[in-house]
């Protein structure tokens, strides 16, 4: 196949099945497969252009003159679009073939809000859901190929508004209609910044090809307001602190395959949204780098402390990309600062370390959400303290899960601590280069990641332990059953996709080389070099992981050596010779997660509800305590309860009588006129 | 094949560092104590033994000690000692080593969730807890020191600390060996932050998460937990004994380094009263201070 039917299929095999998915809407399993099926094969078609552009390099574009209206629909991709394609179009293949099966099952996607509360009353139809997943896979993939501001706008509001529309499917919660309110709400802050951006350049340029907007001679100051604003617009979408709020309210909405989606790959729109801008204004000085490495350390540190601190398994998750996002920021931040200091291997590492980052993110959230899906499916909750022992019920969904739990808490021998050795080796070469103002912003980096690093490990230990080790804490979950066929296979998939990314990432980081160079522009051959120093270290890596493997293997033979024809006895857990142990007693998630808690109190929010004891003999009291969100808590509640109040002083405005409205239409036409005359 | 010397030495030693802790606490206390080789047959009697599971634990309980003894020993490999090069060294090879004691203390913490047993779950909270405060003073001062000698990889940074560093900054190696002790007592469960002799569960960190492991499983745990008391020793030691000898006179030094540190840890835990737990943070933070103290020494 020609790259421009690629894209094509790509971009509307999807929508196509979405569509027509909705209109086999009263067939629920003809539907969902549509849909499924048609989302699979756009996936597998973005990952065969991606391919071959990541690969071969070059460029393949399509263009249709839009009717007669003087505009040409333009979608093209180039290396940093087709790294972009890469993890998005996989993880919508995925997902796609998941979620028909999930929604069969379910009857709706994110129902279950708490334990115990009765399904919605009315549950969504399965059609509606593809149509919108089509939409979104369809708009991401137009974000990633749009090759001017307007097309650019146009497709980050498709991806946008279909994201709306299946978090507000299940309306009939009213936590969910106040997901996707905040999350429309966030969603166009974001965007109000991006279309000044794209009005900006494209006024002064005359014309919105990014061709013709990156040749814009830029004063420092537009640059500046322009780089700010691109950090706002596409923040938001990517989910950075203090823009994250919508993320961790609309997971939980969304059924499982499209909170994966959303998390693992819309989320990564962002980043490349960044970095296309960054290619359009150039690239920020030694400030703006610094301010960049340290949002990325507030947004990881203040996610993965907040996820730790969440009961529900998918704000848990939610927060847990806030986290992740926050290490891309990072490693952009380090990258941009070596670019702005002049150190390559700086810059080129710390780009390197992030790209590979958003490819590990997407592989493992996604696997971890579609894990959730099939606990909330098989157990009708999502709060992780009742669950339990789920190992025994669904050993293969355990196993899937627990790789995704090691390779997202950044730890040898998978793929997640690929991304962050590369970015701490980043930060090290611009440390021990001896750069006397690289000392600070890159130790705190180094610091900060370290951090990150022991806490993620903490947050994932919790999750993996508390849901699937252990006794069944609730009837629900000691029956909980495995998950159909299809929804294992696509967790599978993902697990193996893990350990094909670890070693794809070791043996071919010089094929993001090109995606570098878009950025960085830099001498190409220079890069490549880099890269390829890398590739041989992250080989290293992996030497010393496959030592790891071999050695556990090893030990493992001993071991089964060594009690072969022994005695090996079965007891209940030592319980300090209590009689009566029940579950209800074994530690809960949230137990685990209290020092955490309470070493980080003062900057997660949150609050808490002790009684008040008093005398020998106090009465029965009530302990209660809910994680928060500072950044809710202190800045946006506030400042929108202000707003309220601002608006609410206006409301005689709207008085309900239509002789008041005729006045404003007069009053209006009246200034118009005077407007015009003057 | 020299590079195999400071892994044999380790195999074959590191278990004798547990015994000269506790002849140290013995001689400090008026008893005569168990003798110097006594981890040795501790060992030796529990590969011997069979094993008894809990009916709650899976598999994840027999790969923790597994897979921990496994991370520890790949760590090892990347270990120099003496001013000698390690078995695998390349740049960056201190990020994978930190990490993966991160992988075996990971394993051990859902080994121990494996059994679903509160006393087990609360030692996992507080390991990872205290854990995750000790990375970024480990961290801060492996770049302290990378920064210092121009090296990134830990034969190159071991390698490079000479007398003439010494003489040079002194100051700085001695505030990086402290603060790198301090995270030596904490991650190897050492007073003031854990007590291995505790005989209460309520009040143990890493003794109750491995409560239910027996037989060649806890020796596997045993042997583990005396390898990491090595490998982070080593690092201390790697900084207080300058390199640049010969092997003949570094190995020795090395291992008798560890041995004093051993000497010092028995001493610490014997004139020390252990932490209230939530006192623990912040000791490690004092170390995170004393770090970038040593930071601001070295930034000349």
């Amino acid at each position: 196949m020609t790259a421009a039917s690629l894209i094509l299929a790509t971009v509307a095999l999807p929508l196509l099945g979405g569509i027509l998915g909705r209109l086999l809407g009263f067939h629920s399993w003809l539907a969902r497969w549509t849909a499924g099926l048609a989302g699979a094969a756009g996936g597998l078609a973005g990952l065969a252009l991606a391919g071959e552009l990541l690969w071969q390099g070059g460029r393949a574009a399509f263009e249709w003159p839009w009717f007669d209206t003087g505009y040409t629909l333009a979608l093209a991709v180039d290396p940093l679009s087709a790294f972009f394609l890469l993890p998005i179009s996989l993880l919508s293949a995925v997902t796609a073939v998941y979620g028909a099966s999930y929604l069969g099952a379910s009857h709706g996607g994110g129902h279950s809000p708490a334990a115990g509360s009765p399904h919605g009353a009315d549950p969504v139809n399965p059609a509606n859901v593809g149509l919108f997943a089509g939409f979104l896979q369809a708009g991401m993939a137009l974000v990633l190929l749009a090759q001017d501001g307007l097309g650019f706008l146009v497709a980050w509001e498709v991806m946008s508004l279909a994201a709306f529309f299946i978090i507000a499917l299940d309306d009939a919660q009213a936590e969910n209609r106040a997901a996707a309110w905040i999350y429309l709400v966030a969603s166009h802050i974001g965007a109000a910044f991006l279309l000044f951006f794209f009005l900006y350049l494209g006024m002064r340029a005359g014309d919105f090809s990014f061709e013709a907007l990156a040749g814009l001679a830029l004063s420092d100051r537009a640059r500046r307001a322009l780089t700010l604003a691109a950090v706002i617009g596409f923040g938001a979408k990517a989910g950075f602190v203090p823009l994250h709020v919508w993320l961790p309210d609309a997971h939980p909405a969304a059924p499982s395959h499209i909170s994966a989606l959303m998390s693992g790959a819309m989320t990564k729109t962002g980043i490349y949204g960044l970095l296309r801008a960054l290619t359009l204004v150039g690239l920020p000085g030694r400030p703006a780098a610094a301010a960049l490495i340290g949002l990325g350390l507030v947004s990881g540190i203040l996610g993965i402390v907040m996820a730790n601190a969440q009961r529900d398994l998918k704000r848990l998750l939610a927060y847990s990309t806030v986290e992740n996002l926050g290490i891309v920021a990072l490693g952009l931040g380090v990258g941009l600062w070596g670019a702005a200091t002049g150190q390559t291997v700086v810059a080129v590492l710390g780009l390197a370390g992030a790209l590979v980052h958003v490819l590990n993110h997407a592989l493992a959230k996604g696997l971890l959400f579609l894990a959730a899906g099939v606990l909330v499916q098989a157990t009708g909750t999502r709060q992780l303290d009742r669950l339990g022992g789920l190992l025994k019920r669904m050993p293969g969904v355990a196993g899937s899960a627990l790789t995704g739990a090691v390779a997202i808490a950044g730890l040898p021998p998978l793929n997640g601590f690929l991304g962050e050795f590369l970015i701490f080796l980043a930060a090290f070469t611009g440390l021990v280069s001896r750069h006397g103002e690289s000392t600070v912003p890159l130790t705190l980096a180094i610091m900060g990641l370290a951090l990150i690093g022991g806490l993620a490990a903490a947050c994932f230990a919790r999750v993996f332990g508390i849901a699937f080790l252990g006794e069944p804490r609730t009837a629900e979950a000691a029956e909980a059953a495995p998950p159909e066929a299809p929804m294992a296979l696509a967790m599978a998939l993902l697990a193996v996709g893990c350990v094909v990314a670890l070693l794809g990432v070791a043996w071919s980081l010089p094929v993001l080389g090109r995606v570098v160079t878009t950025v960085l522009r830099l001498n190409p051959l220079e890069i490549e070099l880099e890269l390829l120093k890398a590739g041989v270290l992250l080989r290293a890596v992996i030497a010393g992981g496959g030592l790891l493997v071999v050695l556990a293997g090893f030990l493992a033979v001993v071991r089964h050596q060594l009690l072969a024809g022994r005695e090996v006895g079965e007891t209940p857990t030592w319980d300090c010779g209590y009689a009566a142990p029940t579950p209800r007693m074994s530690y809960t998630g949230s137990s685990f997660a209290q020092p955490l808690n309470d070493l980080f109190g003062a900057v997660r929010g949150g609050g808490e509800e002790r009684p008040r004891l008093a005398g020998l003999f106090p009465a029965t009291a009530r302990f209660a305590s809910r994680p928060g969100d500072a950044c809710v808590e202190r800045f946006y509640e506030p400042v929108f309860r202000r707003v309220e109040t601002f608006f609410q002083s206006w409301r005689w405005v709207q008085s309900g009588r239509v002789q008041a409205y005729v006045l404003y239409i007069a009053l209006t036409l009246l200034f118009l006129l005077g407007w015009n005359l003057w | 094949m020299a590079g195999l010397v400071p892994i044999l030495l380790a195999l074959l030693l590191a278990p004798l560092l547990l015994g000269v802790i506790n002849r140290t606490k013995a001689f400090f206390a008026g008893r005569q104590g168990a003798p110097v080789w006594q981890p040795y047959h501790d060992l030796r009697r529990l590969l011997g033994k069979g094993a008894v599971y809990s009916r709650t634990t899976t598999w994840v309980f027999v790969a923790g000690p597994v897979v921990g003894l496994a991370s520890v020993l790949a760590a090892l490999s990347l270990l120099p000692l003496g001013g000698q090069p390690a078995f695998l060294s390349f740049t960056g090879d201190l990020v994978l080593m930190v990490c993966l004691l991160g992988l075996m203390r990971f394993v051990t913490v859902l080994a121990a969730l494996d059994t679903g047993s509160s006393f087990e779950g609360m030692g996992a909270s507080r390991e990872v807890t205290f854990s995750a405060l000790a990375e970024p003073p480990l961290f801060l001062a492996l770049a302290i020191l990378a920064r210092k000698t121009g090296s990134l990889s830990l034969t190159g940074i071991l390698g490079a600390i000479d007398h003439g560093l010494w003489l040079q900054a002194g100051p700085m190696l001695l505030l990086v060996a402290t603060a790198l002790f301090v995270i030596f007592l904490a991650e190897n469960a050492r007073i003031p932050v854990d007590d291995p002799n505790t005989h209460l569960e309520l009040t143990m960190i890493h003794e109750v998460m491995v409560l239910d492991h027996s037989g060649p499983d806890f020796a596997m745990i045993l042997y583990g937990a005396a390898l990491k008391l090595w490998l982070l020793g080593a690092l201390v030691v790697g900084i207080l004994v300058p390199a640049g000898s010969p092997w003949y006179v570094g190995w020795p030094a090395a291992v008798g380094g560890l041995v004093l540190v051993a000497v010092l840890t028995g001493v610490v835990e014997s004139t020390i009263a252990r932490l209230r737990m939530h006192k623990v943070p912040q000791l490690l933070v004092g170390s995170l201070i004393l770090a970038l103290l040593a930071m601001v020494l070295g930034a000349r």
